[in-house]
């Protein structure tokens, strides 16, 4: 037909003789779905009302990050860890998220996520063993503190610089179709991947939705728009409609939610899985939005940059703990007695992981050394006999009592 | 001839290859022996801008031989990722000069992926990143460099780079079987330059060992790479007008590297020098003098400094490349 332009680049684009630019403003938002009101009830009537095992559950998990928020960043004022990461008022998008993947689908995180770990069946005692680096960490106390992972959870090592897991995700999720393609009889699986709103402005974040959507990938992408990358507020961040008006511009399925609703993250997150693995396999983008409650790390005074009012207002107005407390409280599964004991028996459950994990010891020195490259080259078996020498010359001068096997290993 | 190969990969049949074809050789066999083997990059489904992916999307299947989005960043991101989940990625970059914007996801990501894994021991040992340097003639700025110092730098990464065809299809074999991440860098101008008769079985050659190509006890040369053949004429014009004798030893896997091999060859020959295309500062050469002067069994018996042939400290002007790349001449000016 004479008005299709048939330009390879964009075929479906028809000619037009009105000379007009395309303006963002025009376009309205896109809406943020939500299918609980703040006060806990809930409005959107196709949603699957989850299992009250699973909700009571799913509450105790963001009860026992927020418990454990509060006591890691007081150890680290104390200068017991190094440092700390909370995530206050995010609880929701990944405890809610965590809730609605399979055991075998596949994580990829930034930092900010320790719902989803705790939702997997992450424990104190493991938490504990990472922030403190001893000899139980699965890292071998390589990573600063917070950069948890687990093989067994099927959740990737967390890394420090931002945005680079997005392609890994896009790549891992080509992985898992093609070895279900190899062996029909696998479980369909996908990939979830983290990140904040400040990662999507790296370029990683541009190359992995393009080629998750070229590859058609089954990973589900969830962004935890939280206001906030350190002190840049989003204005300064990007001037589009949020992360999610990007996904449509990738061809990327794309839905934005009230991170502070948990069933609405669970629903949302749900769906995506089954999107994802249609037809062979496709991404999803869920913008989550919420507000970053606490500091950036423990290294920042958020108070430098925002009001302290602004971040009363979002702990009290609305919050993902109080908001399905609420819920839970009018199918009278929950009240104030129950609310007590549960956050007195996970105070005293991390607080015993907390102190196991101080007694503990350092990884061996050996580790440091070890899995550089699969085997020990020449090259770093001498320099572990130099570092002996070292050792033995001045042993004043290097405390190796903390480390398991001293200077012997 | 080769004594490195199994005796039925020597007795079995040859087939007359240059790189390219060796390299595209090396492919098809590791694509038909294991189902993980994945190959992707810019413009390699159509057979790649230098032919080493010529036919193989059309045998194994678009799924496996594909193009990914202009993006170096995404490639290696993306593979580092399908390595994660213990597939065998080789991604191709189309050249070393645009490695950069993947600088961050080879230094921070797959190198230091099975040290921060700990643990549970998942690595991205599967991945191998290909891609064609070095001068050709007319390359110029960003068509020319041979960056390999830069991943010689980063514990984690093994960095290799072939002289040959035949070398070139057992070392990319063992790269993509290798637990490590491997960076394989190669020879642009010999693609098509260098031919020799290749055994059509699937081999591999030995990484992280250095091979001596010529044995000799006055000097050793170390080199790797497209400069081993002007390594070799300038040898044979200098033994002729010196009448002396050259060890020549090429380093194949320029990190880890086989210091154990130099070291042997220096303490007889008592004198060494090291040459390559990239730059003299910081390079490879460096490393390798310093190694020589830091080893007391081998500097004690050096009779003269370690010298480098190496690229000038500068980039690499259009018209200027013939002044720039080591040739016989500038093999003699020390």
């Amino acid at each position: 037909e004479a008005w299709s332009c048939r330009f390879p680049g964009a075929v479906n684009s028809k000619f037009t003789d009105t000379l007009k630019f395309e303006h963002p403003s025009t376009y309205p938002a896109i809406p943020t779905y939500r299918c609980t009101t703040p006060d806990g009830d809930i409005i959107d009537s196709s949603i699957e009302p989850p299992p009250d095992s699973l909700a009571l559950l799913m509450y105790e998990n963001m009860i026992a990050v927020s418990i454990m928020d509060v006591i890691m960043f007081e150890a680290q004022r104390q200068g017991r860890i190094s440092f700390y990461m909370p995530s206050q008022g995010e609880e929701g998008t990944c405890v809610g998220s965590a809730s609605a993947l399979e055991k075998e689908d596949v994580i990829f995180s930034q930092y900010r996520e320790a719902g989803v770990f705790m939702q997997r069946g992450f424990k104190f005692e493991d938490f504990m063993s990472q922030l403190f680096a001893n000899k139980n960490d699965n890292g071998r106390g390589r990573n600063m503190p917070v950069h948890y992972g687990s093989k067994e959870l099927n959740i990737h090592t967390i890394s420090s610089p931002l945005a680079t897991q997005i392609p890994h995700a896009a790549g891992a999720a080509y992985a898992l179709k093609m070895q279900r393609r190899q062996n029909p009889s696998l479980p369909p699986r996908v990939v979830a991947c983290y990140f904040g709103e400040g990662a999507a402005s790296e370029g990683d974040f541009h190359a992995a939705l393009n080629i998750a959507a070229t590859r058609s990938c089954p990973v589900i992408f969830i962004c935890r728009n939280n206001g906030y990358a350190i002190s840049t507020p989003t204005l300064e961040q990007y001037r589009g409609d949020g992360i999610a008006s990007r996904g449509v511009g990738y061809g990327i399925d794309t839905i934005r939610v009230d991170g502070n609703d948990i069933w609405a993250v669970r629903e949302v997150t749900r769906k995506a899985r089954e999107i994802a693995l249609k037809d062979g396999g496709k991404p999803v983008l869920i913008e989550a939005m919420s507000y970053r409650i606490s500091h950036h790390s423990t290294s920042d005074d958020s108070f430098a940059y925002r009001a302290r009012v602004e971040v009363e207002d979002w702990k009290r107005r609305d919050n993902p703990i109080t908001r399905l407390r609420k819920y839970l409280e009018k199918k009278d599964l929950w009240n104030d007695e129950k609310e007590a004991e549960v956050r007195k028996r996970l105070k005293a459950e991390c607080l015993k992981a907390f102190s196991d994990a101080e007694k503990e010891k350092k990884p061996s020195l050996r580790a440091m050394f070890e899995d550089i490259y699969e085997e020990i080259t020449p090259e770093i078996q001498a320099q572990i006999g130099e570092l002996r020498e070292m050792l033995d010359r001045y042993p004043d001068e290097y405390d190796v009592t903390e480390f398991e096997g001293g200077k012997e290993t | 001839q080769n004594p490195e190969l199994p005796a039925e990969v020597r007795s079995g049949t040859t087939q007359q290859m240059n790189l390219f074809q060796s390299i595209n050789d090396a492919l098809s066999l590791a694509l038909a022996s294991d189902d993980s083997v994945l190959l992707f990059g810019e413009d390699v489904a159509f057979g790649g801008v230098f032919r080493c992916s010529m036919n193989l999307a059309e045998k194994y299947g678009a799924e496996r031989v594909f193009n990914t989005p202009l993006s170096e960043q995404g490639i290696v991101g993306f593979a580092v990722g399908v390595a994660a989940e213990g597939m065998k990625p080789v991604a191709e970059i189309q050249f070393a000069d645009y490695v950069y914007p993947a600088f961050d996801q080879l230094v921070n990501e797959a190198a230091k992926w099975r040290y921060k894994e700990g643990k549970g021991g998942r690595h991205v040992g599967g991945l191998t990143i290909r891609m064609p340097c070095g001068g050709v003639g007319h390359g110029a700025l960003y068509h020319s460099q041979s960056p390999e110092s830069l991943f010689t730098h980063i514990p984690g990464l093994t960095v290799i780079i072939p002289r040959s065809p035949i070398q070139a299809k057992g070392l990319l074999l063992s790269a993509i079987a290798n637990k490590d991440p491997c960076v394989f860098m190669e020879p642009k101008a010999l693609y098509r330059a260098a031919v020799e008769q290749v055994p059509t079985a699937y081999y591999t050659l030995p990484l992280s060992k250095a091979e001596v190509l010529k044995e000799g006890s006055d000097l050793t040369i170390v080199s790797y790479g497209h400069p081993l053949y002007t390594c070799n004429a300038a040898i044979e014009q200098a033994e002729k007008d010196f009448d002396i004798s050259i060890e020549l030893i090429d380093l194949r896997t320029v990190y880890p590297w086989d210091k154990e091999c130099v070291l042997r060859s220096v303490q007889k020959t008592g004198r060494c020098l090291v040459v390559h295309e990239s730059m003299v500062n910081a390079g490879i050469g460096a490393e390798v003098a310093a190694s020589i002067q830091e080893d007391k069994e081998t500097f004690l018996r050096l009779e003269a400094p370690v010298m480098r042939v190496a690229g000038w400290s500068i980039h690499m002007g259009l018209m200027f490349e013939r002044f720039n790349i080591p040739d016989v001449a500038t093999g003699g000016r020390d």
